[in-house]
């Protein structure tokens, strides 16, 4: 028999829909909601999407499951009213300067109390005002915006599996932030932006460097270059109303604006992914020979980098030592593009636009800096290329199209895909794979790793050996892969992640959206550039192949290719806290940490530390010395360690810290 | 008074007696609180760490419970009970008597010398007593502000 719901007199038919939320939606209405998100659990908060059921009462729809025959109304004069209440109390907390907030438009909270009419806030405002937290490049939290809906604390657990933000406190005190408190940069946050998406306000946002490229753009000592990633091409028609977009037709309007506004050269990052791919597969075919560190991770997304360096140094040296195209980008060019534009390095300035907030971050590691300088000046999102275009007064959906700079504007159709999950694997494959593909259309060839799913698998043959390949989005999908590499329940040869769902498409600094199709026809764009364009295969780039030629080093892998497109990374300490055992820090003791991670707990940190313990007393070493419980030393392979003053000893006995003790205090 | 060592020794204790087990995080933090009498940051780091909780979420179930303290107690802890029952028998006479006695301004629960500490509760459960409060744990009911300040007196 089929279900069906009675809503405001219509009958709809139903299936198997988790609430009766999704089932209004299907009935083309939209109920108002903050804190109602598809792709995360149900928290039922925000008391928005009440409707009354005949016979029940008012049910918040998100939180209740449909029973056949349910007579719901979405609309009565009581609903309407406590939906006024509701939102007239988030805004007697809310901070008001909406003209001056960088989420008007797009904020939920001003589209409902447009949507609902509510004319004035009969409660007084009370607002705490706090400090922003600019303590990243990435992301401003602005606590007084704060609807404490959860969406960001929900989507950080559930789909990245990290956790930086949590509920604090309870009841009128409740407020959502870091660990402990403090600022988000001391968090384990990866920068992936996605709570800036989810956030039904602007109580984060991406942080803008918009006036920067401005102020660098009026000076007539600079020539300011810029280059933009393949998803960018996908979404900035959005925000202008281009309904159908075509990825060449949207790319070439962005560089009309962008000469428009200044820039000297224009760029693709498309370009830096071919020349990627090229490094990247070459790395790939050396490791497959050697069989050594293997699977590959992909390291083109820099929260997904840092998710590794964070929870699973055991994996940093599967991680592809390439830079990301952004990388690679920065380097060439900082250090090739003078020497090819004829241009002082130090009037360049070198500006990314990217979908992506970590990519932000991203540009100021450290380890991808040349001498301690960082190679790209400013990262700016699609929603801030967007803000600068109206800024400039261009009427995007007028312009006409222009073509990219050379000889970093030239791409083939694999450097195109990249933005999508998927993408670079594909481009691998067409890559590596490259010597079978005689009479096939090239840019559907491997195509079978495209798909919606956060965690898809492939295989391939490749010269007898079959490789095993998984495609992943979402860091929490990730975290599962990495578990059963660990337990040794899968074996891959190579992985691709990427943080965001649907890949830097569905990136936090696109055009925000809420709904899954938007996502998908953003990756069809960038699919059908492909088919569009000549070349689908990286390594018949022509002008990748001359940049090799001149600059480095002819080939994939060589030194200079090392030099200049590769990158490293490191342990990142989750926790900055110790706990003191002893301390004598004011008479100069000599330090001793144990490190108490899990790995050396489970090798004996405690009996360790009741050794020292003991030892320095029976040696009367007590006011010699500062003893401490660290997590971690980062050190988990040798576990268990103990670091006396400088000297890190690895897989420590009681014999080999007795020893460093002595020679430490003698 | 137990050493450092001795505390941070009972909370790896702890941590092996609930198995390192994250579902068992809130006994964990009451025992932790009992070693400490209060919670500090890098003891719950060390949890966090250890039962492989992300530390926010760890400092929201420490701030939730108001059973928990993120700030280091007083030797005496003062609980006194301003529910409906001692709340009408006019326990805020006894909390201003007490602050003042006290010398604790505005939000501060703890004094200078770490001695007292001066918490109000919703209810004690003994509203037959009204106003109760409680002092190191003992009850001492149908209290005034003097009668009160007294009790002060006497630890002092």
């Amino acid at each position: 028999m089929e279900k069906y719901l009675i809503i405001n007199g219509v009958k709809i038919f139903f299936e198997n829909e988790k609430n009766i939320l999704e089932i209004i939606q299907k009935a083309k209405i939209e109920l108002p909601t903050f804190c109602y998100h598809s792709e995360l659990s149900t928290y039922g908060s925000c008391r928005l999407c009440m409707v009354e059921v005949e016979g029940t009462g008012i049910i918040p729809a998100c939180s209740t499951p449909a029973t056949s025959g349910m007579v719901v109304s979405t609309n009565t004069e009581k609903i309407i009213s406590m939906r006024k209440i509701i939102v007239e109390l988030l805004l007697a907390n809310h901070d008001r300067e909406c003209t001056t907030c960088q989420k008007s438009q797009s904020c939920k909270l001003q589209t409902l109390a447009r949507r609902l009419g509510i004319e004035n806030v009969r409660f007084k405002n009370v607002v705490h005002k706090t400090d922003r937290d600019l303590s990243t490049y990435a992301l401003v939290r602005e606590q007084d915006k704060c609807i404490l809906c959860g969406d960001c604390v929900r989507f950080c657990d559930e789909v990245q599996s990290i956790g930086a933000l949590g509920f604090v406190n309870r009841g009128s005190k409740s407020v959502v932030c870091p660990n402990f408190g403090k600022d988000l940069e001391l968090s384990e946050c990866v920068y992936c932006g996605q709570c800036s998406r989810v956030c039904p306000t602007g109580a984060i946002i991406p942080r803008s460097e918009v006036k920067d490229v401005w102020k660098a753009l009026s000076n007539k000592n600079k020539k300011v270059v810029v280059a933009i990633a393949p998803a960018v091409r996908a979404a900035i028609g959005e925000v202008f109303g281009l309904a159908k977009e075509n990825g060449t037709e949207a790319a070439g309007k962005i560089v009309t604006a962008l000469k428009m506004m200044g820039f000297y050269k224009v760029f693709d990052v498309s370009f830096t992914a071919d020349m990627t791919i090229v490094e990247e597969a070459n790395e790939f075919l050396e490791r497959i020979k050697e069989n050594n560190n293997l699977p590959l991770f992909t390291s083109c997304c820099p929260a997904w980098v840092k998710f590794v360096e964070q929870y699973y140094p055991e994996f940093i040296k599967s991680l592809s030592t390439c830079r990301s195209p952004q990388g690679m980008y920065g380097s060439i060019a900082k250090r090739i593009m003078p020497k090819i534009l004829g241009v002082n390095k130090e009037d360049l300035v070198v500006v990314s636009i990217m979908p992506c907030t970590a990519k932000k971050y991203e540009a100021r590691r450290k380890e991808l800096a040349n001498n301690g300088e960082i190679d790209i000046d400013y990262v700016i999102t699609t929603q801030e290329l967007a803000m600068m275009i109206e800024e400039a007064g261009l009427r995007f959906q007028d312009l006409d199209a222009y073509a990219f700079d050379m000889p970093l504007g030239f791409k083939t159709g694999a450097g195109i895909i990249f933005g999508n999950s998927g993408g670079v694997t594909e481009a691998v494959l067409r890559n590596v794979a490259s010597g079978m593909t005689d009479g096939q259309d090239e840019s559907e060839q491997f195509s079978f790793v495209r798909g919606e799913d956060g965690r898809r698998e492939a295989k391939i043959n490749l010269s007898g050996r079959e490789l095993k390949i998984a495609i992943i989005y979402g860091l929490k999908n990730a975290r599962q892969v990495l578990r059963e590499l660990k337990a040794e329940k899968r074996k891959y040869d190579f992985i691709e992640v990427m943080a965001c769902p649907g890949g830097c498409v569905g990136g936090a600094g696109q055009p925000i959206y809420n709904d899954l199709s938007t996502r998908k026809n953003r990756a069809k764009v960038l699919y059908e550039n492909d088919k569009t364009l000549e070349l689908h295969k990286p390594q018949d780039n022509p002008y990748v192949q001359k940049l090799y030629n001149d600059y480095l080093g002819n080939a994939p892998g060589s030194t200079k290719a090392h030099e200049y497109l590769h990158t490293h990374y490191k342990y990142r300490k989750r926790y900055k806290e110790s706990v003191v055992i002893s301390d004598n820090s004011s008479n100069g003791g000599v330090d001793i940490k144990v490190c108490f991670g899990n790995h050396c707990m489970k090798k004996g940190s405690k009996e360790i530390l009741k050794h020292i313990v003991d030892y320095v007393g029976n040696k009367n070493y007590k006011d010699k010395v500062n003893i401490s419980a660290s997590i971690c030393l980062e050190k988990c392979f040798s576990a268990p360690n103990v670091k006396v003053s400088n000297t890190t000893i690895s897989k420590a006995s009681d014999k080999s810290v007795e020893e460093a003790i002595d020679k430490e205090i003698k | 008074m137990k050493s450092n060592y001795e505390k941070f020794r009972s909370v790896c204790s702890i941590l092996e007696e609930h198995a390192f087990d994250k579902s068992k995080l809130i006994p964990i933090l009451q025992a932790t609180q009992e070693e400490y009498k209060y919670l500090p940051q890098e003891i719950l780091a060390f949890i966090s760490s250890a039962l492989n909780i992300s530390p926010a979420k760890v400092y929201g179930v420490a701030t939730f419970y108001s059973h928990f303290s993120l700030t280091p107690k007083g030797k005496h802890i003062i609980r006194i009970c301003d529910g409906t029952a001692c709340h009408v028998k006019k326990s805020s006479t006894i909390i201003d008597a007490l602050k003042k006695k006290l010398n604790l301004n505005g939000s501060e629960t703890t004094t200078k010398d770490m001695l007292f500490t001066l918490e109000t509760v919703a209810c004690l459960g003994a509203c037959g007593l009204a106003p109760a409060i409680v002092i190191d744990g003992k009850v001492y009911g149908q209290m005034t502000a003097s009668k009160a300040v007294a009790l002060i007196d006497n630890i002092c």
